[in-house]
């Protein structure tokens, strides 16, 4: 095909040592008019410095999200790219991939799409950029059958992230996948409906690195964490101390524990005070032979995080420390307590509110009552430190905690 | 030409074992220890005995479908036919042998897909969609993730940083790129300016005013028609008002600024979380290549490359050296917007006589 469009700008990106999307572009400018006027038009943007895109509405048949339409305001100057809608459509737990599906992905996209696709986006779905209004019901069928299925948009429930986790990851404190898979598809209505005060995204990372970034960017967060012993390899420990020397050993693990509770012993072991372990994950990340997470193994819940809009940036805050995720038992009840978090977040949160906005608002002690969770010491960096709060209810308060204390010894 | 009304499976969140390369499946929940023999390889062993060679290559994320097709030939040739992907739209390859390791990576040079992003290196930026798909964006993503990957390329290849580095940028304030070590962002800097026409027909005038984090948008009728107005003292040209109401055009090729912020960690390793701080703002959106922003980053990974201690994440630097040294070593003016004024902002002042001369 003709070229059609001169590119002075985007040409610039053709050079220098990264992969450059630029040529993948032109290469599918040559095969398809809708891609050669997006280059058009994109170079127009970067000569003009705006963006020229507009939302609307649009959907597949049954669902009320997942497409991101996108109408052209210049659609006069660059008539072929006048429509060009994503599918985002949720990965497999992993983001993993045979070269069998890939390939089918790619000649869907090629029949019905403009042969552009992302992997991933930012929501953690596979992004196939570019189709037409009347062409996205028979992509997203061709795809449907292939066993994939729409990821979220607008008011919902989002598309969820896990890492590789037990997959490959010796760190991993519990089959993030197969929670991901549980969590996500005990709410397909609400991500494929959105009708929520505004979006709500699960993550799941395998242990405190938290490769997921869940904490900050997820309304709930699901971390990998253990509560016995980090496991030590006291022979290993020796083969770090000697082949890295105990000058090295001191400075990057020792000292560097933000707790303080190990120590590197005279005859070249590892002492770890473990009741005072924090699980950060420092000494194991540095040591990946000697030392490794525990065996008894679950997660801690953190809700509320989001980036910065409208209140300011939020990290999630733990409302359950430690959760063992073994049995049917115990997702059933990860999912209920996800079902709890979002019915009251759906009936007290306001307009375009996210949870952790709405717990802000009404105050996480408030939050607490309304999910039905008791407050603990693992919640707070500190207790309060001003007196602005009316306490006549503390006995009570106070013989809860007792009570709970007394239960939990009564099992042990 | 109607399309004959399927109805949708609902099936959700695929199952990931039939795409888990074979020796995943086979030792998932079993790894016991892993290594780095070089930059971009990872070499994971089983407490079976089982061992796996990860080999990462840096993508452009968005792909055309014969790029995408060349990987999987790649795949095919060289590595069983699995990949998967990482949060930072890397590539990995999967090979039950080291031995594969070495051809597995000459064919990806020679396809021009840089193998690194591993340990202590510079990963892949995350990037949003800018120009080429968002409907609010005041620059480019993949544009600048192109530039400053281009730039930092050695960094991507080789792990000679003290620790990680996660690069992000957003072409709004909103932020999708998401926090990060250094964090390239649209800082606007003039209020919108308002098509009242178009406001009346366009946007739901109440959610716009509850949209604002300083409550500056108040309904108005302007010219007999129903529109908003903005109080331009109160504005702090966040843009959140402009998704819900696209006359109120915060967008401007001039005033729409880049800003800089560093310090973000997820991780929880040692330090708990931490947001990003700003650190230099009001450069210029200058596309194709954004010359000035690269220079920034470039200067403040170079500052952390020498003075940061092993292990240490750039936001853990500049808590050990303090803010006055930061902006001495890396040249940037500390101004009066770097003093916190929003919620919270009390807890960032220093209420001590810890102070380094």
């Amino acid at each position: 095909m003709k070229k059609k469009h001169e590119t002075p700008n985007l040409d610039q990106l053709e050079s220098g040592p990264w992969p450059s999307f630029v040529t993948g572009f032109k290469r599918l400018a040559e095969k398809n008019e809708m891609m050669s006027d997006l280059l058009g038009q994109l170079e127009y943007s970067y000569a003009t410095k705006k963006g020229y895109w507009k939302g609307g509405t649009l959907s597949v048949m049954g669902y009320g999200g997942g497409i991101i339409p996108r109408f052209s305001e210049v659609a006069d100057k660059f008539p072929a790219s006048k429509e060009f809608h994503t599918l985002r459509i949720m990965p497999p737990p992993g983001m993993h991939y045979d070269t069998d599906i890939l390939r089918k992905f790619c000649d869907i996209w090629d029949e019905h799409g403009s042969g552009l696709l992302a992997l991933h986006g930012q929501s953690g779905d596979m992004m196939f950029q570019g189709c037409t209004s009347d062409k996205v019901q028979g992509a997203f069928d061709a795809i449907n059958e292939l066993g994939f299925d729409m990821g979220g948009a607008g008011p919902s429930v989002r598309t969820s992230m896990s890492c590789v986790g037990a997959a490959r990851c010796e760190h991993s404190c519990f089959h993030e996948a197969v929670a991901h898979r549980t969590v996500m598809n005990s709410f397909t209505d609400d991500l494929h409906r959105p009708a929520l005060p505004y979006k709500f995204k699960f993550k799941f990372s395998g242990c405190p690195n938290d490769c997921m970034n869940s904490i900050q960017r997820s309304d709930m967060a699901v971390i990998g964490t253990w509560r016995d012993d980090i496991r030590i390899k006291q022979e290993e420990v020796q083969n770090f101390v000697h082949a890295r020397g105990r000058q090295y050993v001191i400075d990057n693990v020792i000292t560097r524990c933000p707790t303080h509770c190990m120590t590197l012993k005279d005859d070249d072991n590892i002492d770890i005070d473990n009741r005072n372990c924090v699980r950060c994950m420092h000494c194991i990340n540095v040591m990946t032979k000697a030392l490794s997470p525990g065996k008894d193994r679950g997660v801690t819940i953190l809700v509320g995080g989001k980036r910065t809009l409208k209140i300011g940036d939020l990290f999630g805050t733990v409302i359950v420390p430690f959760k063992k995720l073994e049995t049917d038992e115990d997702y059933q009840s990860l999912v209920e307590l996800a079902e709890t978090i979002i019915d009251f977040w759906a009936e007290n949160g306001l307009e375009h509110e996210r949870c952790g906005e709405m717990i802000d608002r009404i105050g996480f002690a408030n939050f607490l009552e309304g999910v039905g969770v008791e407050a603990e010491p693992a919640m707070v960096e500190q207790p309060r430190s001003n007196s602005f709060i009316r306490m006549d209810a503390w006995e009570e308060e106070a013989d809860k905690w007792h009570q709970r204390h007394a239960e939990k010894e009564g099992v042990m | 030409m109607q399309h004959t009304v399927r109805q949708a499976i609902e099936s959700g969140v695929p199952d990931p074992f039939p795409y888990m390369h074979p020796l995943m499946r086979k030792n998932y929940a079993q790894w016991d220890w892993h290594e780095r023999p070089r930059p971009g390889v990872l070499h994971h062993v089983s407490v079976q005995g089982d061992e796996i060679w990860t080999v990462r290559a840096g993508t452009q994320r968005q792909m055309d479908t014969d790029t995408i097709r060349k990987l999987c030939q790649i795949a095919d040739e060289y590595a069983d036919g699995y990949v998967r992907f990482t949060i930072r739209s890397n590539i990995e390859f999967m090979l039950g042998s080291g031995d594969r390791v070495a051809p597995l990576i000459d064919k990806l040079h020679e396809e021009g897909f840089p193998v690194g992003g591993t340990g202590n290196s510079v990963s892949m930026i995350a990037h949003t969609q800018g120009f080429l798909h968002c409907d609010i964006p005041a620059t480019d993503a993949s544009g600048v993730a192109k530039s400053i990957m281009d730039a930092l390329h050695d960094e991507f290849i080789n792990e000679r940083m003290p620790n990680r580095v996660r690069l992000s940028t957003s072409c709004c304030q909103i932020n999708c790129g998401g926090q990060a070590d250094i964090s390239i962002n649209i800082q606007h800097t003039k209020p919108p300016k308002i098509n009242h026409n178009t406001v009346a027909n366009i946007c739901e005038r109440p959610s716009v005013v509850a949209r604002c984090p300083v409550a500056a948008i108040r309904p108005a009728l302007v010219n007999g028609k129903p529109s908003l107005e903005v109080d331009e003292k109160k504005c702090i040209c966040c843009g959140a008002c402009y998704p819900p109401c696209p006359p109120m055009q915060i967008n401007d090729p001039e005033h729409s600024k880049l800003a800089i912020w560093v310090g973000g960690k997820n991780s929880n390793a040692r330090s708990k979380p931490s947001f990003q701080k700003l650190a230099v703002a009001g450069l210029p959106n200058n596309p194709p290549r954004w010359p000035e922003a690269t220079a920034v980053v470039i200067k403040i990974l170079q500052c952390y490359k020498e003075d940061a201690r092993d292990w240490e994440r750039l936001g853990e630097w500049v808590d050990r050296i303090g803010w006055g040294r930061f902006f001495d070593m890396t040249g940037l003016p500390f101004t009066r917007f770097h003093v916190d004024n929003w919620v919270g902002a009390k807890y960032t002042l220093n209420h001590s006589t810890h102070i380094r001369f």
